[in-house]
C-alpha cells in the first residue's frame, strides 16, 4: 500500500524526525492561507500524487508569495500530471502540499528496503541525494552505503553511527543523523513497511538535518495488524475497476491494451498476458481469479473486464487443478447470459473435467455466438488476436 | 530416488481443521497415497478429522505420537510464521508452507530462527503449491493426476517453479510428451521464502533419478539470475525454462507478493538474458515449455 508524501511526512514527524512546516490543501482557494500560515518567504508547492517525475512535469514549484503559490496550485489542480510513470493520459491532482523551503547545504538519500536475496532489511544511504537512487546505484555504485538490519534486533546503534560516519557527518551532526536513522528503522518495523525513503534528507546552511521529501510503502500482507495505516489509503488514487475487483476478491490490474484476460493463478495470468503480446495483441489487464473461483466471482470478473470500454475481446485461460473445468464452463455461460458477450471470447480450458467442460461449451454455442474454444494457449492467443483485428 | 519427499515421508498438516484448505487438501494428499499421519489444531487435540487422522494441540505431541518428519502448513497468515518456527523447533525435517499472505517481516524473523537449525530443517514456500514426488508423496494443493511417476523407458524431469498454475502447465505438457517427473517443487511467490532456485537445482543435479530440469520464474528479485549463474558453473543436466511477466508494467505487484519490478530490478528480460547466457533453453510461450525441454534434451 502506498500513501501520499504529506502522510509520510506526518508519520516521520510522529516518529520524531524533523520535517519543515507544511500544510496540505484540497483546493486552490486554500493555498494563500496555507502559505501565510507557514510564514517563511520561500516555499514549495508540490502535487500529492503516487507517481514520480513531478519535478520534470512542472508539479513541484518554488514560490515567493501567496499569489505565486496560488498560480502554481491552480495549474496543478486544473491539469493532469503526465510523467514517465503515469502513461500518456496522466493523473488528476486532488491535493497539494505547501511547504517551507529550506536553505540547502547538502542533499542526502536515506532509506530502508527489503534485500530479497539475503532475506533481511537493509539501510540504503548515499551522500548523493536529491536524485533517483537507482540512477546513483547504476552509475556510481561505490556512492551507495548499505547496512543490514539484524532480523530480530533491528538496526543497532553502532551500525547507525557507522552509516552517519560514512555519509561524512561528524560530531553533533553525526549523532543527530544516527538517531534519525534509528527512528527510521524503528518506524519501518513498527508499521511493517516495504520501503521507507527520505530523498532528499538535507543539511541546511544553518546546520539542521531535515527530511524534505519522503516515500513510505507498506507490506499489504501486514495491513491486518495496522488499521491506522489502512485508514490512510486514498481510494481516489486507485482505478475504480481495481477497487471493485478487490471487493470481489479478484486480483485485477488494469493495463492499456484491448484484449482482456481471465485466468486462474498469478503466474499463469502473467504468462497469458505475455502470450497475447507474443501473438501481436495487447493485454487489457492482469486478472487472477484464484483457484477456488465460484460462479458469482467469475460473473463479476466478466462484468469488470467488459466495463473497460477499450476491451475488444476476452481470453479465458483456466488450468483446472483443484478448480473444476466444468464448473468454470457453467460459470462462463451464466456470465454470458447475464452480461452478454458483445465481443469475441476465446476459451482455453485444461485439467480436471475438461471434456465435460468442452461439451457444456459446445452445447451453448448457439446461445453465445461470439464464444470460441481453443486447444492450447498458443491457439487461444492467435484466435483472440485474429478475432479482435 | 527423488528429492525432498518419497514414499516413506510421514506428513502432518498444521491447520488441519481450518477453512484455509487444510481439511480439504489433507484428504487430497491422503487420496493420492501420501502417508498423512495426523494434524494440529490448537484446542482440538484428542479429536480426529473426517479421515480418522488424529488431531493434536501442538506439533510436539503430533511428532511424538506419529513419528512425522514433514509438515504441510495451512495456518492463517497472522499465525503462519509461528507455525513454521514451531515445526522447526520440534524437529520436523521438511516444512511445506502453503499459506499465502504472511507478513514479510514475520518471514524475515522466521528465516533467522530456522537458520539456527542449519541443515536439519528445510522450508519450502510460503505461498506455494507444495512438493510432489509422483506416485509416492504429494504435499500440497497440486492436482495429482496430471503427474506421471517414473517408469522404465520414461525420462524424468525435475521441476522448480515460483508459480502454481504454471507448474501444472509444465507438468501437464511434459506428461503429454511422454515424460515422467522425478519431483516438482513449488518454491512460492513470496519475496522471502525457504528453498530458492539455486538450492533445488543443486538437489536435482545430485539426484541420479532426474535426467533434466525445468525452472519457471517470474518478474521480481534476482533469484533467476543467481540460478543462471549456478547452472553455468555447476549443472551438467539439460535445463529448460520460462519466465512470466514480460508484459508486466514496472511498480505493479502482479498477484504474487514477490512479483514486482522495482528500481529497474527484476525484469523478465534480465532473467531471460541471464538464463540464455547460461545455456538454459528458455521458452517464449508458456505453451511451449514441454517442447523446450525436448529441445534442451537434444542439446
Amino acid at each position: 500500500m502506498k500513501i501520499h508524501e504529506y502522510q509520510a511526512r506526518e508519520l516521520l514527524a510522529k516518529a520524531g524526525i524533523a520535517v519543515p512546516p507544511a500544510r496540505v490543501v484540497e483546493s486552490a482557494a486554500e493555498v494563500a492561507a496555507a502559505f501565510n500560515a507557514n510564514a517563511v518567504p520561500l516555499q514549495v508547492v508540490k502535487a500529492q500524487v503516487f507517481a514520480g517525475g513531478r519535478g520534470k512535469a512542472g508539479f513541484v514549484k518554488l514560490v515567493k508569495s501567496a499569489a505565486e503559490a496560488q498560480v502554481a496550485a491552480d495549474f496543478m489542480f486544473k491539469n493532469r500530471m503526465v510523467s514517465v510513470q503515469t502513461g500518456p493520459e496522466g493523473i488528476a491532482v486532488k491535493k497539494v502540499l505547501v511547504a517551507a523551503a529550506v536553505d540547502i547545504a547538502h542533499e542526502y538519500y536515506m532509506g530502508l528496503v527489503l534485500d530479497r536475496a539475503k532475506a533481511i532489511v537493509s539501510v540504503i544511504a548515499s551522500a548523493e541525494g536529491g536524485v533517483e537512487i537507482e540512477t546513483v546505484a547504476h552509475q556510481r555504485p561505490e556512492a551507495i552505503i548499505r547496512e543490514a538490519l539484524h532480523p530480530a534486533l533491528g538496526l543497532q546503534g553502532f551500525a547507525a553511527r557507522r552509516v552517519a560516519g560514512r555519509l561524512g557527518f561528524t560530531g553533533r551532526q553525526a549523532s543527530e543523523v544516527s538517531q534519525l536513522l534509528l527512528k527510521l528503522a524503528a518506524l519501518y518495523a513498527q508499521y511493517d513497511c516495504s520501503i521507507v525513503e527520505i530523498n532528499p534528507l538535507v543539511l541546511t546552511k544553518d546546520g539542521k538535518v531535515l527530511a524534505i521529501d519522503a516515500k513510505i510503502n507498506f507490506d499489504d500482507s501486514a495491513l491486518f495488524r495496522h488499521p491506522d495505516i489502512l485508514a490512510l489509503a486514498d481510494p481516489a488514487e486507485h482505478d475504480p475497476l481495481e477497487l471493485r475487483a478487490a471487493k470481489a476478491n479478484l486480483n485485477y490490474i488494469k493495463l492499456d491494451g484491448d484484449i482482456a484476460c481471465l485466468v486462474n493463478g498469478a503466474g499463469l495470468a502473467m504468462a497469458t498476458m505475455d502470450v497475447v503480446q507474443l501473438n501481436g495483441g495487447k493485454p487489457a489487464n492482469f486478472l487472477d481469479v484464484g483457484g477456488g473461483v465460484k460462479p458469482e466471482g467469475a460473473v463479476e470478473a466478466f462484468r469488470i473486464l467488459l466495463s473497460d470500454s477499450k476491451v475488444r475481446g476476452v481470453l479465458v485461460n483456466i488450468f483446472g487443478g483443484i478448480a473444476r473445468c466444468d464448473l468454470i464452463a457453467e460459470a462462463l455461460i451464466s456470465a454470458g447470459r447475464e452480461v452478454g458477450f458483445k465481443v469475441p471470447v476465446v476459451v482455453r480450458l485444461e485439467g480436471t473435467n475438461v471434456q465435460a467442460a468442452r461439451d457444456i461449451l459446445a452445447g451453448a454455442r448457439s446461445e453465445l455466438p461470439t464464444l470460441q474454444s481453443a486447444m492450447d494457449l498458443n491457439d487461444a492467443a492467435r484466435k483472440i488476436v485474429a478475432a479482435t483485428r | 530416488m527423488s528429492i525432498l519427499v518419497d514414499k516413506n515421508t510421514r506428513v502432518i498438516c498444521q491447520g488441519i481443521t481450518g477453512g484455509g484448505g487444510g481439511a480439504f487438501h489433507t484428504k487430497g494428499c491422503l487420496d493420492y497415497g501420501t502417508k498423512m499421519v495426523g494434524g494440529t489444531s490448537p484446542g482440538k487435540g484428542g479429536t480426529k478429522d473426517a479421515n480418522g487422522l488424529p488431531i493434536f494441540d501442538t506439533v510436539e505431541q503430533a511428532r511424538k505420537a506419529t513419528g512425522a518428519d514433514a509438515t504441510m502448513i495451512f495456518v492463517p497468515p497472522p499465525f503462519a510464521a509461528d507455525a513454521i518456527c514451531e515445526a522447526a523447533a520440534e524437529g520436523i525435517r521438511l516444512i511445506v508452507a502453503i499459506t499465502e499472505g504472511i507478513p514479510v517481516l514475520d518471514m524475515v524473523r522466521a528465516k533467522k530462527f530456522l537458520a539456527e537449525f542449519g541443515d536439519q530443517v528445510t522450508l519450502v514456500g510460503p505461498n506455494c503449491p507444495g512438493v510432489i514426488t509422483p506416485g509416492e508423496c504429494k504435499i500440497g494443493i497440486m492436482p495429482g493426476y496430471i503427474h506421471t511417476p517414473p517408469a522404465p523407458g520414461k525420462r524424468r524431469v525435475g521441476i522448480i517453479s515460483r508459480s502454481g498454475t504454471l507448474t501444472y502447465e509444465a507438468v501437464w505438457q511434459t506428461t503429454q510428451l511422454g515424460w515422467s517427473q522425478s519431483t516438482c517443487v513449488g518454491i512460492g511467490g513470496d519475496p522471502v521464502k525457504g528453498l530458492d532456485f539455486v538450492e533445488v537445482l543443486a538437489m536435482f543435479q545430485a539426484d541420479a533419478q532426474t535426467d533434466a530440469i525445468i525452472m519457471i520464474g517470474e518478474i521480481g528479485g534476482t533469484a533467476e539470475e543467481a540460478a543462471a549463474d549456478y547452472v553455468k558453473k555447476h549443472v551438467t543436466k539439460p535445463v529448460a525454462g520460462f519466465i512470466a511477466g514480460r508484459t508486466a508494467p514496472p511498480g505493479k505487484r502482479m498477484g504474487h507478493a514477490g512479483a514486482i519490478i522495482s528500481g529497474g530490478e527484476g525484469t523478465a528480460e534480465s532473467k531471460i538474458q541471464a538464463m540464455r547466457a547460461a545455456g538454459i533453453i528458455v521458452a517464449d510461450s508458456p505453451a511451449d515449455i514441454g517442447q523446450t525441454l525436448n529441445m534442451a534434451m537434444r542439446g
